[in-house]
């Protein structure tokens, strides 16, 4: 076995097919704003604050949110571009960066990323061969074998080995360099990628070529993926299961159709409704919801959605609402005062 | 009614630089009745936005070639002088961009930049310009408008310069707004609320729009009309239900299928194969055939004719057919 990296102890399925690949706990993420004259630390912007979901093995799941709320954070902190300030990571049962777990380069050999900005994620004096055979050799792969992996990857998704390897990152189509991108992140042969709004820069029919890519490399490689994006068509085409944020916390998590087709969070439905219609005769009449997004550096206290919510009571803006299980759905998840029976909020599900 | 407002015929942008000459508009007709809006749709190095910006002259001259026949209100757009177009812009035709902080000047505050463009083209004093200022902020619904006029753009969130921009343009009440991706950057719950004062306020003031977008849904939510263009043409106009639902061109068929809407879970998307054209280098014949699964010899070699469809509704196409949704 000439051609593989040596093998670290994440390489086999640890935990069997029930145990989540990914486990996040508590995670919280605070930017501190520094200013003045003493440089202290005037405001918070928090980033992420709190939040817990599993990822299962060979699932996809979409993570949608409007900006500011938190996703891109999220990805960032799984694959340790950024620590915590508290909450762990478990990957397969192992915690990243523990003394007992996964450290990070082991880690990063499992878990990759894809962003949004094709040109500015590749080295541009690096020929599209280099970037992709980079990490294999940082790993302990030989330079023949990485170069052979790099053309084999450049074929698996849809580039003509021969006329892409000696080519530099300026001379492709944003297409191109996206398809260049997903290769370098499957070049050590990870198990989950973290896809962070990568069709979101491509033009529709490109962005379906990608999308179909992405579908069949996970199918044929076993992947699990995660996929953030703000457009809500395309993580309701990719997804398994959907995970909506708003201003740091989750606001409702389940399967694709719940989601969709039961939203329960009004953020949730505030959301699907404002997508534009597709239907020259039914246009859009009203606005869901007035108003920007609130800033995060001062979000809201409770229910951080309680300025935009139509259905807002003294409750929400009093409480923080827990994620809770609809009734009758254990894999569906809101958080909402209306969802908890007892809460102080006058639509409970019990009144309704 | 006494003619369209917009008349464009034959229009031609050529860029030209030391090693390469990239034809980005190539042979554009239209016309907008005034209270129209027509939707642009297409997508990027199609020409919709270069299109836009040779409306309102906006091309850097040293480089560029424009070519045809662009009549607006009665101005003969090609041939205005600096100071004729100084009047013409913001008077008579505005625009709106994707990005409102690089339509405000950072240094100075909304409701002085506002009061400006007023005093510029109308007799008026600073007091009645700030005034239409005031009034303006208010008609885009922006909160406390009052306070606001003495913002700067970079106090205000990203919805809230976008409505101060459209504030901004429509101050001097034009007869037509060019609207360049201007949902583009905003997240979908501002996104909607824009289209729809866009959709009241064009209503309102009877102005005709062209609305660029690379979005499919956000032209449907407000175009009367729809033209789809490709490598520098409209390759397919009609009525929005035309374009969506009788869609004659595949170009625009692909770009439709390949829109990802609705339950499309598990099913395979119809993507159309291969990259837009290089502009510097145009095929011969028809700009799509290179992509498309219909195309023969004749469409390789000889431009496509229009095929009229039904009133209003064309495609430029050698072999169009309708595909009813």
């Amino acid at each position: 076995m000439s051609a593989s990296i040596p093998q670290g102890i994440a390489d086999e399925d640890i935990g069997g097919p029930a145990q989540p690949l990914l486990s996040i706990r508590g995670l919280v993420k605070h930017f501190p704003i520094k200013g003045g004259v003493l440089n202290r630390t005037v405001a918070v912007v928090q980033a992420v604050d709190g939040i817990d979901f599993d990822v299962a093995k060979g699932e996809t799941l979409g993570i949608v949110g409007e900006s500011g709320c938190g996703k891109s954070t999220t990805a960032r902190l799984l694959v340790r571009l950024i620590d915590p300030d508290a909450g762990e990571v478990l990957y397969d049962g192992l915690k990243i960066g523990a003394q007992d777990g996964l450290d990070l380069r082991e880690m990063r050999r499992h878990v990759q990323m894809v962003f949004q900005d094709s040109f500015a994620s590749l080295n541009p004096r690096l020929t599209i061969e280099d970037s992709i055979s980079f990490g294999p050799k940082v790993h302990g792969l030989g330079a023949k074998e990485a170069k052979a992996r790099a053309r084999e990857l450049l074929q698996q998704v849809g580039l003509n080995p021969n006329l892409f390897v000696r080519r530099y990152p300026h001379e492709l189509s944003g297409g191109q360099r996206q398809r260049v991108n997903i290769a370098r992140a499957l070049a050590l042969r990870p198990r989950l990628v973290i896809l962070d709004e990568a069709v979101s820069a491509l033009d529709k029919s490109v962005e379906a070529q990608v999308l179909n890519l992405l579908q069949d490399l996970k199918a044929e490689l076993g992947l699990t993926y995660v996929f953030i994006s703000h457009d809500l068509n395309v993580v309701r085409y990719m997804s398994d299961r959907v995970m909506v944020m708003y201003l740091g916390r989750v606001a409702e998590i389940g399967p694709v159709d719940a989601i969709y087709g039961n939203p329960r969070h009004p953020y949730t439905k505030a959301l699907l409704s404002a997508m534009p219609s597709m239907d020259p005769d039914a246009r859009t009449q009203e606005a869901p919801i007035a108003g920007d997004p609130p800033n995060p550096i001062n979000p809201p206290a409770g229910c951080r959605f309680h300025t935009r919510c139509p259905f807002s009571e003294p409750v929400c803006a009093a409480k923080v609402p827990d994620l809770a299980a609809v009734a009758g759905d254990a894999k569906h998840a809101v958080a909402c005062h209306m969802n908890v029976a007892g809460s102080g909020h006058s639509r409970t599900a019990g009144a309704a | 009614m006494t003619g369209p407002l917009v008349s464009v015929e034959g229009l031609r942008v050529l860029f030209k630089s030391a090693d390469r000459t990239v034809h980005a508009v190539n042979g554009v007709d239209f016309a907008l009745q005034p209270g129209e809006v027509l939707g642009l749709l297409g997508e990027s190095g199609s020409g919709k936005s270069v299109t836009l910006k040779a409306l309102l002259r906006l091309l850097p001259a040293s480089r560029t070639t424009l070519s045809g026949k662009v009549t607006v209100a009665g101005h003969d757009v090609l041939s205005m002088d600096e100071r004729a177009l100084r009047q013409y812009r913001g008077g008579v035709v505005s625009m709106i961009f994707q990005e409102p902080m690089l339509a405000f000047d950072p240094v100075f505050t909304v409701g002085d930049q506002i009061a400006e463009a007023v005093m510029r083209h109308e007799d008026v004093g600073r007091a009645a310009a700030r005034g239409r200022a005031l009034e303006m902020l208010e008609r885009v619904r922006i909160p406390s408008a009052k306070r606001r006029l003495d913002a700067y753009p970079h106090e205000m969130s990203g919805g809230m310069r976008q409505r101060a921009m459209i504030a901004l343009a429509l101050a001097c009440k034009p007869q037509l707004l060019l609207a360049d991706e201007p949902t583009t950057a905003l997240d979908a719950t501002v996104q909607i609320q824009i289209l729809l004062l866009l959709r009241e306020l064009q209503k309102e003031f009877g102005m005709a729009v062209i609305f660029v977008t690379h979005d499919v849904g956000v032209a449907v939510e407000v175009s009367d009309r729809m033209a789809v263009m490709y490598g520098g043409r409209i390759v397919e106009r009609g009525s929005a239900a035309d374009v969506i639902r009788r869609t004659a061109h595949p170009y625009p068929q692909g770009l439709l299928a390949s829109t990802v809407h609705g339950a499309m879970r598990g099913t395979r998307l119809e993507a159309i194969p291969g990259a837009p054209p290089d502009l510097s280098r145009m095929p011969t014949g028809c700009a799509f055939a290179p992509r498309c699964r219909l195309a023969d010899d004749t469409c390789r070699s000889v431009a496509p004719p229009i095929a009229a469809l039904a009133p209003g509704h064309e495609a430029e196409c050698h072999q169009p057919r309708v595909l009813s949704a």
